[in-house]
């Protein structure tokens, strides 16, 4: 299939299926909306003062410095930090990339990584790409609600370990990690093992300050914090050396060349500073809608399955939920259909073999993964929306049922 | 821009969506002279297929699938019961999932086993028909194909399941 078939096909599909009259937008884990005022502050950043390039000796450059310089501020006051110790990079795969692979070149003794078998794709895929080049990797086992086990990790923390890399908030099923325990563990066997954390999930989610969180090395994401996409950064504690794993020309920062995304940079930085700014007002907002969205479900449909932990200790956005007897991917279509849109833990969703290798790990069957539905609520989102999916997911779960001939059993 | 990955957005024709939304020959048909069931609930695609029979003609009077996995997977089984009804088993056997494909206006290369389970699940069934009769010459003996592709997917997610689980405990 080719680029022009591909976009054909689509604009056919997107004819075919209609435009909802409805619609709930719950896809936040790949995806979302944009806070209005970020998009406003990239416009104006587009049009005044950050089109130059932020390292070039003329009158729009230091311009588009400055403005460069005052988002960064901005953001390194809000998760507590050094405007210095802020790498930009084009995502928070990018950010996590830099992270391992970044800290591998200078290694030279400490060939042992270790990172928790729930960690994103983009943590997990350079580690093992670096197996090719001498370094062990380590998956450190998590509990049934995907907490590390932090006796592993103790016994497997050693003299020859680089890095361990915990996000403090899982993408998938919302595990607020216990990030100072974990800390205090590693650091504990030895105080040189770098600490990095995959925070694009913990910001705006919980309480996150670098100093405090005390680690070297932290990844965000700027959609991810309901800025533009093609945003990331990477926290890089000072004096921690990483070799860049990109080369080229340089810009304003040394770990990552080519020029910055000053206007996206903007966005990201407005978005970081809403989020801060009402902070206790959307975690409460969406911790309501998120218990409303799972007590609606998992007391009003039958055979489903919570996953992951659940109050306090569960990022108050996240929503993943197993309906036995359902694939995932239809369920998705079929939600489509009526406007709402999440995403799945199935194979046939991630187009794999296998299902979420996170659902898999906190020990759920092939069948239950492949029957889950990840939804994230986020500050865009009414108790209305919610209870328009209420009503609509029981009618939806029910139709691709009938359609199984394995029939559910007793409640 | 560069190759497509697999994680291109899935191009579901017009066809397949609109027998997802309203398949045809859906359910059981109770007392049916054969029927298969290919895949299994850990692979996350399973179909169900039952035939009615004309003893004398070897003619399908009726056909009816259930199925569990995604929309390609549903819209295949379902095409395919459309497609056998009236043809006798030996012109059904012949049915192959690219005819199922292009009947569907093309499924996405990863949906191709959709397409395949639903031979797999069909072929299942004839031979099951022959199970107690006389078994007729153009049968072949060997698996064919679909038929492996079926039991090949329901082992190794056997086998893949059991090491999920070996390695959580």
């Amino acid at each position: 299939m080719t680029y022009s078939d591909l976009s054909r096909s689509i604009r056919e599909l997107i004819e075919s299926h209609g435009m909802p009259e409805r619609e709930v937008y719950l896809d936040n884990e790949n995806s979302g909306l944009i806070f209005p005022e970020s998009l406003k502050a990239m416009e104006d950043a587009y049009n005044l003062s950050g089109r130059g390039h932020p390292s070039i000796t003329h009158l729009r450059g230091w311009m588009s410095y400055q403005m460069l310089y005052e988002a960064t501020e901005s953001m390194a006051s809000a998760i507590n930090c050094s405007p210095s110790e802020i790498v930009y990079t084009h995502s928070g795969t990018e950010a996590n990339n830099l992270a391992i692979l970044g800290s591998a070149g200078p290694s030279h003794d400490r060939k042992k990584i270790l990172v928790s078998s729930i960690e994103h794709l983009s943590v997990i895929f350079p580690a093992e790409r670096l197996q090719k080049y001498g370094f062990k990797v380590i998956r450190v086992p998590v509990n049934g609600e995907g907490f590390v086990d932090l006796d592993f990790l103790s016994k497997n923390v050693d003299r020859e370990t680089l890095l361990v890399s915990i996000a403090a908030v899982n993408h998938e099923i919302g595990t607020i990690q216990d990030m100072k325990a974990i800390r205090d563990v590693v650091r504990d066997k030895d105080e040189n093992v770098l600490i990095h954390t995959d925070a694009c999930d913990a910001l705006g989610r919980v309480p996150l300050d670098l100093k405090a969180l005390d680690v070297d090395l932290a990844s965000f994401s700027s959609h991810k914090v309901y800025g533009p996409k093609g945003v990331g950064a990477l926290y890089v504690r000072e004096g921690i050396k990483l070799e860049p794993i990109i080369y080229g020309q340089l810009s304003t920062q040394k770990l990552w060349p080519g020029v910055e995304n000053v206007p996206g940079v903007v966005g990201f930085s407005k978005a970081v500073e809403i989020l801060h700014k009402n902070f206790g007002e959307y975690v409460a907002k969406m911790t309501d809608l998120r218990d409303r969205l799972i007590r609606g479900i998992i007391e009003g449909i039958d055979h489903t399955i919570l996953n992951g932990p659940t109050g306090d200790r569960r990022s108050p956005d996240n929503v993943n939920v197993s309906f036995l007897y359902c694939e995932g991917e239809a369920l998705t279509v079929e939600l489509s259909m009526r406007g709402v849109y999440v995403s799945s833990g199935s194979a046939c969703t991630s187009r794999v073999l296998e299902p979420s290798h996170v659902l898999l790990a906190i020990g759920r069957k092939y069948e239950e993964a492949h029957g889950s539905l990840l939804m994230k609520v986020s500050p865009f989102v009414t108790a209305e929306d919610i209870d328009y999916v209420l009503e609509v997911l029981p009618k939806v779960v029910d139709r691709i049922r009938s359609l199984s001939p394995i029939k559910p059993r007793g409640r | 821009m560069s190759e497509l990955s697999s994680r291109v957005p899935l191009t579901y024709s017009k066809k397949v969506l609109e027998l997802f939304r309203n398949p045809k020959n859906l359910g059981r048909i109770e007392n049916a002279d054969a029927e298969a069931l290919a895949g299994s609930l850990a692979c996350g695609d399973m179909i169900a297929i039952y035939l009615k029979v004309d003893e004398a003609t070897e003619k399908i009077v009726d056909a009816k699938f259930e199925s569990y996995g995604c929309a390609a997977n549903i819209a295949a089984a379902s095409i395919l019961t459309e497609m056998v009804i009236g043809k006798t088993l030996q012109e059904a056997w012949k049915i192959s999932w690219k005819t199922i494909s292009d009947e569907l206006g093309g499924l996405p290369a990863v949906k191709y086993h959709c397409g395949i389970l639903a031979v797999g699940a069909l072929r299942r069934a004839i031979r099951a028909y022959y199970a107690n009769r006389p078994k007729p010459d153009w049968l072949p003996s060997d698996l064919t194909q679909e038929e492996k592709h079926a039991l090949e997917e329901e082992k190794l997610m056997e086998i893949m399941a059991k090491r999920a689980q070996r390695a959580v405990s």
